[in-house]
């Protein structure tokens, strides 16, 4: 460890123009193919592989600096506040979408329901699909016709998702004091169950999805209740995944023997991302889910 | 441990790389701010051009030029480049250049995020500007992209959706390295209370860019669900409403104003007491006004659409927390006056731009004011009253603020001083024509003439004719401030370490230009 007055400023670096290059590539081949134009799929695979490239050297970098000592006390606090503010934008970013349900049910469905020149017999209420949209059904209901669409009860799959993920967190945790006494034994162990949970977790999500569509009518263009209800926990799954990827990758770093029992602090970003998730899905369990 | 890294760090003491790779990877702070401010500038001509066509359009009443699908475009693009290319890259160019010098940093926290965040914005403004080349051609919504107005359209809509995903996170990362830089970086004895009020202003701004930029990337992508993935947020059929889209839009769109004019604020109150010869007056309050103000931000949204129909409540509400702001505001005013107040003034060009924007910001904040008064604003709302408020905060506020600061720290940077004589005209004759483009849009939008339509009533034309006349000469003023730049760049008297005779902070105890590398011991502040 150098002292305070010796920050790492690292010398040029073609990482950030590579990831740009891959995002404006990625970005570029999606308009296109969202436009039905049949080279886009191919240019975002470009770009999503340039992307994982970038990745791959980027991080790769910055794993070979820390290991060989570059980063002192100060770098190491430039890194936590950089993740704590990322995490902010994150919430920011699911608030974004909460405040679309939140303004739906509580004034939009409602005013509709009122505005009876416009839609007249529409009868408001959550869950709905809007006045044009299929009418709803009880909750776990398998829908045999067209025009009707059934949600999901929050106290089947999604009740065991919750307990998934909170105990997930206590593993991750348990991982974490298993890193402060450094028993390399016990952090793979516990980090091999929270990346398993993770695991479990997006399987069922898929399950889920998978019933949502096949079985209960209830799909993205299911007015605005598919529209809040795949968004919400779409993103939230998106999150997941890529928590569990972090996870898996710390694992295996610890597996190769990186990290000591003071200097940890990717897995303790991961760790920080990971109860984030947690978080934003227990606001979803109750808000999409049970109310 | 790895020989890279070695190499990295053997390298970290000597100048810059040659050629043009350096500039592509480059991690320095200095380079990566020069970078945000040519960029800057480029746009701001771009997009200054399209405000031109817009002008020329509106020269005379009737069609002639070009036709309303473009005029749609070129007022929606003017917004788009001037918002996200011109004004938000420059003030990120001067934070990058500022920040570190001022708080006595080596460089910025995060520096290769740093490289990023500049990278994103050429590749994300040729991807919004390739919208033109396209069947369709580009946005024409407004800079707003109210749907279901965007529910239409081409491909061009999509790529500045996914361009606005990438200059968010540009936003993002860039703020985020503010924020680190400032919370981690500063030198010993530095406290926050004893940073200059341009750090504390970009500080603010950065938390906002944290806390908005998200939220704005989360409604274009309901945009784009809406458009092409079937879901129904902006569709009473489907449940949605598109007012919503304007919620969503407005609870970024109103931190956005602050994050263009806050770090303005701070660069004026750099200037001002320079040429006062004295110290800021009110400083602690000055810190407290501007977080009040980006409190107050969050807030007061929905002043923006008050015809859209909300309930009396929320007019009401929105009409009182939005009148608030004149609050603070009128703190920072009355702090700036009174900086001035019996200082042993001169009015080289900074000073003199610091003047004009604090006269004429305060005619935008007063109409601002008017456009808050609900009854008011039914009569005000989208006429061409709110096109000349908005300019009067943004052209007089921030883009003039930029433009002290550029003259301010020009010889800083450069290392020469720039033409006193040429600035001092760029400035008059910016300020002069500045008033005669938008003075006359107050009475066009009284009267009620629409913002956003080609065309117009025969009884606006002499004020549409003298507005156009000011935004010619406005335009071609600018390639004076280019002329400016070019000359101070290539050679000129030489600056000296302090430049300005009443300068106070730590960027002018390194010598003009600054070296590659400053501060890499860090100094202490008493």
């Amino acid at each position: 460890m150098s002292g305070p007055s010796d920050y790492y400023v690292p010398h040029s670096s073609h990482w950030p123009i590579t990831a740009t290059i891959g995002l404006f590539i990625l970005a570029f081949g999606a308009a296109i193919m969202l436009n039905d134009m049949a080279a886009g799929k191919w240019i975002m695979l470009v770009g999503g592989a340039v992307l994982i490239y970038m990745l791959f050297g980027w991080f790769g970098t910055v794993i070979s600096e820390s290991e060989g000592g570059y980063y002192s006390g100060q770098v190491d606090t430039s890194f936590r506040m950089g993740m704590a503010w990322f995490i902010f934008s994150e919430v920011l970013f699911f608030a974004a979408f909460f405040g679309a349900l939140f303004y739906v049910r509580k004034l939009a469905v409602p005013w509709l329901d009122e505005a009876e020149i416009l839609w007249p017999g529409y009868n408001g209420g959550w869950p709905t699909a809007g006045p044009a949209g299929p009418q709803v059904l009880g909750p776990d209901t398998h829908v045999e016709q067209a025009g009707f669409f059934s949600t999901i009860g929050a106290w089947g799959l999604p009740m065991w998702n919750t307990i998934i993920l909170l105990t997930s967190s206590v593993t991750c945790t348990f991982a974490h004091w298993a890193f402060v006494k450094g028993q390399r034994g016990r952090i793979v162990f516990w980090l091999a169950v929270t990346v398993a949970l993770g695991c479990l977790f997006l399987y069922f999500q898929a399950f889920e999805y998978h019933e949502a569509y096949t079985a209960y009518g209830l799909t993205l263009g299911t007015g605005i209740y598919g529209a809040t209800f795949f968004m919400l926990t779409g993103f939230h799954g998106l999150h997941v995944t890529i928590g569990t990827l972090i996870l898996f990758i710390v694992l295996l770093r610890v597996i190769r023997g990186h990290f000591t029992e003071q200097n940890h602090f990717a897995f303790e970003a991961a760790a920080w991302y990971w109860h984030f998730v947690d978080t934003v899905w227990l606001l979803l369990f109750v808000f999409v889910y049970v109310l | 441990m790895s020989s890279t890294a070695e190499h990295h760090h053997d390298d970290h003491h000597h100048g810059p790389a040659k050629g043009f790779m350096r500039w592509v990877t480059t991690t320095n702070h200095k380079d990566i701010g020069t970078m945000y401010l040519i960029f800057s500038l480029v746009m701001f001509m771009v997009g200054g051009f399209m405000a031109l066509i817009v002008r020329a359009e509106l020269f005379v009443p009737g069609l002639q030029l070009v036709d309303p699908h473009f005029f749609n475009q070129m007022t929606t693009m003017h917004a788009l480049i001037m918002v996200f290319g011109a004004i938000m890259p420059g003030m990120v160019g001067f934070a990058n250049w500022q920040v570190p010098l001022m708080i006595g940093a080596p460089d910025m926290a995060l520096p290769r995020l740093n490289n990023w965040s500049f990278w994103i914005l050429p590749f994300a403004f040729s991807l919004i500007l390739s919208g033109l080349f396209f069947f369709g051609g580009g946005p024409a919504s407004g800079w707003t992209l109210y749907a279901p107005l965007t529910l239409q359209g081409g491909i061009g809509v999509d790529l500045t959706i996914f361009a606005i995903h990438m200059m968010g996170i540009s936003s993002i990362m860039g703020a985020i390295n503010v924020i680190v830089t400032v919370f981690n970086m500063r030198a010993p004895g530095m406290t926050l209370m004893k940073m200059p009020l341009f750090v504390w202003t970009w500080v603010i701004t950065a938390f906002l860019l944290i806390a908005v930029m998200p939220v704005f990337a989360g409604a274009v992508t309901m945009v784009l669900t809406d458009r092409h993935f079937g879901t129904a947020f902006f569709d009473p059929a489907g449940g949605g409403d598109p007012v919503l889209y304007q919620h969503i839009f407005w609870f970024f769109g109103h931190p956005e104003v602050y994050i263009m004019i806050l770090p303005a604020f701070g660069i004026i109150s750099q200037i001002i007491p320079t040429f006062s010869r004295k110290k800021l007056f009110g400083y602690e309050s000055m810190v407290f006004a501007t977080a009040g103000i980006a409190f107050l931000s969050f807030i007061v949204w929905a002043h923006h659409m008050f015809t859209v129909g909300m309930p009396l409540a929320g007019e009401l509400y929105f009409m009182y927390a939005t009148m608030l702001i004149a609050v603070p505001t009128g703190v920072k005013i009355f702090n700036w006056v009174s900086t001035m107040w019996r200082g042993s003034m001169t009015f080289e060009t900074p000073m003199l731009y610091a003047i004009a924007v604090v006269f004429l910001f305060t005619i935008g904040g007063l109409s601002g004011l008017m456009l808050a008064i609900v009854p008011a604003d039914f009569q005000y709302h989208d006429t061409y009253f709110v096109v000349a408020h908005f300019h009067y905060v943004l052209f007089s506020g921030a883009i003039m603020a930029m433009m002290g600061g550029v003259f301010y720290w020009l010889p800083k940077w450069t290392g020469h001083m720039y033409d006193e004589r040429l600035g001092k005209w760029q400035f008059w004759l910016t300020t002069i024509f500045f008033n005669i483009t938008f003075f006359p849009q107050h009475f066009l939008g009284l009267a009620g003439m629409p913002r956003r339509i080609p065309d117009y009533n025969l009884q606006f034309a002499e004020f549409n004719f003298m507005s156009s006349v000011g935004a010619m000469g406005l335009g071609i003023t600018q390639l004076l401030f280019i002329y400016i730049i070019y000359k101070a760049v290539k050679g000129g008297e030489k600056a000296t370490t302090e430049v300005w005779e009443g300068a106070e902070g730590l960027e002018w105890t390194v010598p003009s230009p600054a070296p590659y590398h400053t501060f890499e011991t860090p100094p202490v502040v008493k």
